[in-house]
């Protein structure tokens, strides 16, 4: 089954970020979306540790511990860009001054609920971040996922098992082997990335689909 | 003369009182007062209640204090980490309290303790089991949690530079917390790399005003020391 990579799939989410649109990319996959942003476009990225602006790793040597991204990576400053403290810094996110936060997800609902933080192991040490506040943190809310778990589960599903990181707040789903919108209606399917066809991607998919691809279908 | 310069660590953290609140700067270990909370472990006040954004990295700074059992409770958003294993033993072994609160949350609980504000209503955790026996709201078609202003005895910051009136300056992403943790706490001692004489901070620049700061303690760093011998070259 042909299907996105994740630098596929942070190039594709990158494409969807216009000029000007102050961004949070979350930790992990998502970060690798920087990678992928036009550079003759001027970008702004957030890092809910205290800085817009945010440029790529430092060369070897030139690391300053005193400046990090949310996930305690080195990182640089570009030109123009700025520090502030926490509760300014949320209250970009809070505020709907953001633009686009792309997230990771374990399982989104087709009604736009979120599940990332937490598993709900018994055993696991409960930790939270920045997820609860970047899931409502931006006009609009991306995840970016693989479509199915190791295991072959839909990771789309009508009500989240694992425990809910916030409600009703994705806008848009991109994963390795489609896109999809949340709508009123339910979840949309905007692009797909694989050779599968629309009823293929349904069944997978586990959860009632509308078929938006019209005439977006890549090649 | 007012000065606010202390002149040993150890002086400027005597008085933290065993069962004190004490809130602590630092987003993993930037910012993080390593000094100050080396001098509070020296000092040996116990059944702390600690409010930071993590709970301690390795086995220095927060992380000792931990170690060293003097912390009751901790109140944080992200405890878990690749090398929070000091905590993680603690923690599994019932030995410490954790009051988990999501980042932003975080961040404006404290600045709603310095700002004076009784309660706010954010919609950040409604939905969630973070947000289960709170009271919400519906307010202009979104739903919110409230949440209550966190206090503290006293706070450990990491500044940059200081005066002997309080104000400071803080480096890069090492401002993080600083700045709110100052604001609601009674006691705000900050240490910082370097003490400047009176009027040599730029007073369109000063993060923080003086008066929400008390002690100040240089303990100079050597990374600082060697970017300004940069500056200057």
């Amino acid at each position: 089954m042909k299907r996105l990579n994740r630098d596929e799939m942070a190039q594709r989410v990158a494409q969807d970020i216009p000029e000007g649109a102050y961004v949070n990319l979350g930790i992990g996959v998502p970060t690798l979306v920087a990678n992928h942003l036009d550079p003759s476009k001027e970008i702004f990225l957030h890092s809910e540790n205290g800085l817009l602006g945010m440029g790529p790793a430092p060369a070897p040597g030139q690391e300053d511990d005193e400046l990090i991204n949310a996930g305690k990576q080195h990182v640089t400053l570009l030109t123009g860009g700025a520090f502030f403290h926490h509760a300014d810094s949320f209250a970009m996110m809070r505020g709907g001054h953001l633009d686009y936060c792309v997230l990771g997800a374990f399982q989104v609902s087709v009604k736009g609920d979120l599940a990332n933080w937490h598993t709900g192991a018994p055993d696991a040490i409960p930790a939270v971040g920045g997820a609860m506040d970047l899931a409502l943190g931006a006009k609009q809310v991306f995840v970016m996922m693989e479509l199915l778990t190791k295991q072959g589960e839909s990771k789309l599903v009508n009500e989240c098992s694992y425990p809910v990181t916030g409600v009703g707040c994705v806008g848009r789903i991109y994963t390795d082997l489609a896109a999809f919108d949340v709508t009123p209606e339910g979840l949309a399917v905007r692009e797909i990335y694989s050779d599968l066809d629309f009823d293929a991607l349904q069944k997978l998919a586990g959860v009632p689909l509308i078929d938006a691809t019209q005439n977006r279908r890549a090649a | 003369m007012i000065n606010k310069i202390f002149d040993s660590l150890q002086a400027a953290v005597a008085d933290v009182h065993d069962g004190a609140t004490v809130m602590i700067g630092g987003f993993g270990t930037a910012g993080m007062p390593a000094e100050l909370i080396d001098a509070l472990i020296a000092q040996g006040a116990r059944e702390l209640t600690i409010v930071n954004n993590n709970a301690g990295n390795g086995d220095t700074g927060l992380a000792a204090l931990l170690k060293a059992k003097r912390v009751r409770k901790i109140i944080c958003s992200f405890p878990r980490q690749t090398d929070s294993y000091v905590f993680d033993a603690l923690y599994r072994a019932g030995e410490i309290e954790l009051e988990l609160v999501p980042q932003g949350n975080l961040a404006e609980r404290i600045r709603a303790a310095g700002a004076g504000i009784g309660g706010f209503f954010t919609p950040t955790g409604y939905g969630t089991k973070l947000a289960e026996g709170k009271e919400t709201r519906l307010i202009d078609g979104r739903h919110y949690v409230l949440e209550s202003p966190l206090h503290a005895d006293f706070a450990l910051v990491k500044a940059y530079k200081g005066d002997r009136w309080g104000n400071l300056v803080y480096r890069k992403t090492a401002r993080n917390f600083g700045p709110i943790m100052a604001s609601a706490a009674k006691v705000a001692i900050a240490q910082v790399s370097e003490v400047v004489e009176l009027g040599a901070l730029d007073p369109e620049n000063i993060v923080t005003p003086g008066i929400f700061v008390q002690r100040v303690v240089a303990v100079p760093q050597a990374a600082h020391q060697a970017l300004q011998a940069g500056q200057a070259a």
